[in-house]
This record gives structure tokens, sequence and C-alpha cells, in this order.
């Protein structure tokens, strides 16, 4: 752990270093306009010309003038100290000490990010939850029938060729025309992105067991069901956490693409978008790291169970 | 071969076993007869190839000849499967990682529905017999690869079948160890009065242990020589430098040789 912390904070550093650099010549036309109107000359023609001009040789010709790049209301790329303050503001702020917020109102205030996080949070888990479960169940089908295999394994494939985000709205469209909306919709997406990792890592470690280990157990006698309880499905259970992890973080994906499409008004994806039509960028930037953490808590809730259920398996420590 | 009261446990006549592959027919076993009595102690010794472990497989009920019958127990090595009437040892331990010792000792018996308190006590009583006794809690990667394998010998014991068929249990060992187990092997066969079928590749593991050593050979797999031990049942390690015992080996290895002059 604290080997690794100094490299971690390095590659962090630089990213923030290069993110305020970049910052500068993508904000650079609307920093000149700000500058212009408050009455200073600057460089590189009229408002007209400078639109068509490169951001780089705009900054460069008014390196002066860059800097209020970093402190735009509407930039087009917020500075990390923005992304920063906002992201504080829509969480902690506005939740202990906000009007709305749940320190004051005893629920959770519809401008935070904790509110939104939340239900892009019950989506995530309904549909990882059910994603899971069907990727089990599919994964014990295909590898006690060959049929199953034939047939099925080809179809879960092509499901995941096909881009989520086309597939998205008609989900949604369907099931409100079935008269099913809310969290159902976003987390049928869920599920429909995180079944494949659960299905494809469960055949492999329903397989996993060898010739050998087969062998035994017909030496015994055991039964299809015995083999199954007995041995494929404990050697699964590494491949199985490997392929949570990642269906977790797709089930994420996934119900932010379901708040898309819908105009929905609550949840992170809800916030993204809002973010994009009103020119906050920070807002959109903020809804994404809070997507981010909430992303990295769940996998590493999940390397947390792994650890547990492996250790109380008598794995090798 | 051998006679006894009971008659041979274990009974191959004019056994062959072909495999259909990609180049064509493999000759696996071919004419094939052997009895085996009640306590004895088999080794059989051959090149890779020579169908040594196929014969076991097949006693086993593992692989279905192709002509010619085996009977064990008087019954199809099928039925015998069924009836559990031999335990498997083969050259990986296979312990389960996620049981521990005493719980890999306890998954025939659990398959086999013993009862828990009958669990219980047999997988004392074998874990004594491997002289494993104090390991029950530990895990399979606490142990060296020995305990491993003679917790996997205590495993095919458990369930107390008359005939222990093992598949170059040692094979995977270093010489020292292996010395050590062919010791506790002899002992245990001793006490449990189990006849043995034992595969090896190794002529003094196969001197030592047998009472009967058969010599196979390779393309097609046949028995090419059997060989009676005249050693006394109870061997120390150090009759291995004996006269008889250097008899035996340069007899078998006299067989290995010709089988492979055959080609």
């Amino acid at each position: 752990m604290k080997s690794a912390f100094l490299p971690v904070v390095t590659v962090v550093l630089a990213i923030i270093a290069f993110w305020y650099v970049a910052a500068l010549p993508m904000n650079i036309h609307e920093t000149l306009t700000a500058a212009e109107n408050a009455g200073i000359s600057v460089n590189g023609g009229d408002a007209k010309t400078r639109a068509a001009a490169s951001g780089i040789v705009l900054a460069l010709e008014n390196a002066g003038l860059a800097a209020g790049g970093w402190s735009l209301d509407r930039p087009r790329l917020p500075a990390p100290h923005q992304v920063a303050a906002e992201f504080y503001e829509t969480t902690i702020q506005e939740e202990v000490f906000g009007r709305r917020g749940f320190v004051q109102s005893g629920e959770f205030s519809k401008k935070s990010l904790i509110y939104h996080g939340g239900i892009t949070l019950s989506a995530t888990l309904l549909g990882f939850v059910i994603g899971t479960a069907l990727g089990i169940l599919l994964a014990v089908g295909i590898v006690h029938s060959r049929t199953m295999d034939m047939s099925v394994m080809p179809w879960a494939i092509v499901s995941q060729t096909i881009p989520i985000i086309a597939i998205a709205p008609m989900i949604i469209v369907v099931m409100y025309a079935a008269g099913i909306q809310g969290i159902i919709p976003k987390a049928v997406i869920s599920a429909y992105l995180s079944f494949f990792p659960v299905v494809v890592g469960m055949v492999k470690g329903l397989r996993s067991p060898d010739q050998m280990q087969l062998d035994l157990l017909q030496t015994y006698n055991a039964s299809k069901s015995q083999g199954f309880w007995k041995l494929r499905l404990p050697s699964s259970v590494p491949y199985l956490f490997a392929s949570l992890k990642i269906g977790i973080s797709a089930s994420l994906v996934g119900a932010i693409v379901g708040e898309l499409p819908t105009g929905a008004v609550a949840g992170l994806g809800a916030r993204m978008l809002a973010g994009s039509y009103y020119g906050q960028t920070a807002q959109i930037w903020a809804a994404l790291f809070a997507a981010a953490i909430l992303a990295a808590s769940l996998v590493g809730l999940i390397s947390l169970i792994e650890r547990r259920t492996l250790r109380r398996m008598g794995v090798q420590p | 071969m051998t006679d006894s009261v009971g008659g041979p446990i274990i009974a191959a006549q004019g056994l062959e076993l072909v495999f259909q592959t990609g180049d064509g027919p493999v000759h696996a076993l071919k004419d094939v007869n052997l009895n085996i009595a009640k306590g004895e102690f088999v080794s059989f010794i051959g090149p890779s190839g020579c169908g040594k472990t196929t014969f076991l497989r097949v006693v086993a009920g593992l692989e279905t000849a192709t002509g010619g019958t085996v009977s064990v127990n008087g019954m199809t090595p099928d039925q015998a499967r069924q009836a559990r009437a031999y335990g498997y040892v083969f050259q990986a331990a296979g312990l389960y990682p996620w049981r521990t010792i005493g719980g890999n000792i306890r998954l025939p018996l659990e398959i086999m529905g013993f009862s828990k308190s009958d669990q219980e006590t047999r997988v004392k009583r074998t874990l004594d017999l491997v002289e494993l006794s104090g390991f029950e809690k530990k895990y399979p990667w606490q142990l060296s690869g020995g305990m491993q394998q003679r917790a996997s010998i205590a495993r095919a014991l458990a369930f107390d079948a008359d005939i222990l068929l093992m598949d170059e249990p040692f094979g995977a060992l270093d010489e020292i160890v292996r010395d050590r187990l062919n010791e506790e092997l002899l002992r245990l066969w001793a006490r449990t009065e189990k006849t043995i079928l034992f595969v090896t590749h190794s002529i003094p593991e196969a001197v030592y242990l047998s009472s009967r050593i058969v010599v196979m050979s390779p393309r097609p797999g046949r028995i090419t020589d059997v060989i009676e031990s005249p050693l006394p049942r109870d061997r120390p390690l150090d009759i291995r430098d004996s006269a008889e015992f250097i008899a035996i080996a340069h007899r078998v290895r006299q067989g290995l040789r010709a089988g492979h002059l055959d080609e």
C-alpha cells in the first residue's frame, strides 16, 4: 500500500497539471471575449477572426490574459478547482448547510449529487442483482446442456455487439408502452450490460475443474448435482468475483445511459444531461467524478467481499 | 496365474482397447490376460504409452474396453464403480483447496451418504493410517507435496473399498519423500490387507513394493512379463541392496528392454 502511494500521487498531480494547462487554450476564446468586453485590448484580431483561430496560437499570443480561462463562469473545460468547488457545493455544502439539505430538512436535496447518486445507485444495484442472477443461471445451463451452449452463447455475444446507447431508448420506450417506468427500465439496461461478464466468467469457472477432478468424482459414482455443488460451483468462485467486478461497473454505466434518453430528472445521467443543456460544464464534470467515485467504491466493496470469501474458503493468503 | 480360495478379485481375459484418434486407431491395450487375487500388491511398469494407466482406468470403469472381458469383484468395472469397490489415487493429489484436509477426506463420504458421526470416525482413522493425525484442520497449501499425496491416499481409503488403484501416486515427488512413502504404503498394505494395483515408472519402486510385477510394452500396449516376487512381505528399505532384489530388478529391466527391441 505504502509503496503505491508516491507513484499514484505523482500520476494524479501530472493529470491535474496537464488539465490546468489544457484549460488555457480550451477556454481562450471565451476568455478573450470577456476581456474585450471589459475594455482590454487583445491580440489575434476581432472576434470573428479569433473564432477561426487555433486555441493554442491564441493562448500563446495572449499569454498575459490566458489565465483568466481558469475562472470563467461557463468554461468549455472547467479547471480542476472549479470542478472541486462544484462537487463540494453539490454534496457537503448542499446537504449539510443547505436549506433543502439532509441536515436541515431530513431528506436529501434534489440539487445534491448524493441524491442523484442514490437514484443511480439503486438502479445500478437492482440491475446488478438481476444481471448476476441471470448470468449465473445461463452459465449453469450452458455448462450442463450442449443445446444451450450452442443456442444461448452466440446470442449472448451478439447482444453485446449492439451499442447500448442504441438499444437503451428502445428498452425504455417499449417498457413505457407496457406501463413500466421508473427504476425498472434503468435496471433492465444495467442487467443487459452486467449479465454478460458473469456468463463468460461463470462458464469458464464452472468448466475449470480438470479431467482428473472429474474422474475422481466418477470413481465415487457421484451424481451430476453432487459434482456441481461440491466441485464446479466452489471452483467457479474466483472467476465469479472477477466477473462481478466488471459487472458492477457495467451496471453503473447502464444505469447512467438509461437516464440519458428519457429526459430523466433525477440520477447522475440526468445531471450530466442537464449540465450539457445549460452549458454547466462544471456540473457535468462533478457528476462524472461522482459516478467514478461510486464505481470505484462498488468495485472496492466487491473486492472486499471477495477477499473475505476466499479467505473463508481457505485460499492461501 | 495366482490361485486363491475365493478366485481372482480382478480378472482380465483377452482385453483390448483401441482409441479412435485423428491419426487413426491407437492400440492402447492388446490381448491383456491377468488375474489378481485378493490381498496382492501388483505393480505395472513400462514406458509411456504401454497402456499401464489405461489398464487401471479400464479396471476403474473410467474407460471401456473394446474387446475381451474384465471383471472386478465378479462385476463389470462399471458396476464395480457404482458399487464403490475401489479407491483411486491419481498422480496429483488433487485436493480441493477450499476444503481442509479433513474436509477433503470427507468428500467421498459425503457423496456416498455416510452419517455425520461415521464420517468423523472414518476421517480420524484414515488420517491416522497415513500418519497425518493433527492435520485435519489444515488447508492443502499448508502441507508439503508428500503430505498432500498421503492425504489423497487417505481420501481413497476413507470409504473402505477393498481395492486400491494407484496411478503413479509418487511420480511427482522427490526420491527421499518417495522412499518414505513407499515404506508407509507397505505398512498400510500390511495393516489393511487391501488389494493394490500400482502403476509406476520406477523399477526400484515396483520391486520394493510388489508381490507381483507386470512388465508392459507399448505399440500395442501389452504384457511382456509377469514376475512373482520372492521377497518377504516385511521389507525394510535396505532390502534394496540384497542380491534377490537386484536380481528381480535386473529381470524387470530385461523385460522392459525386450519390449523395446520388438519395435
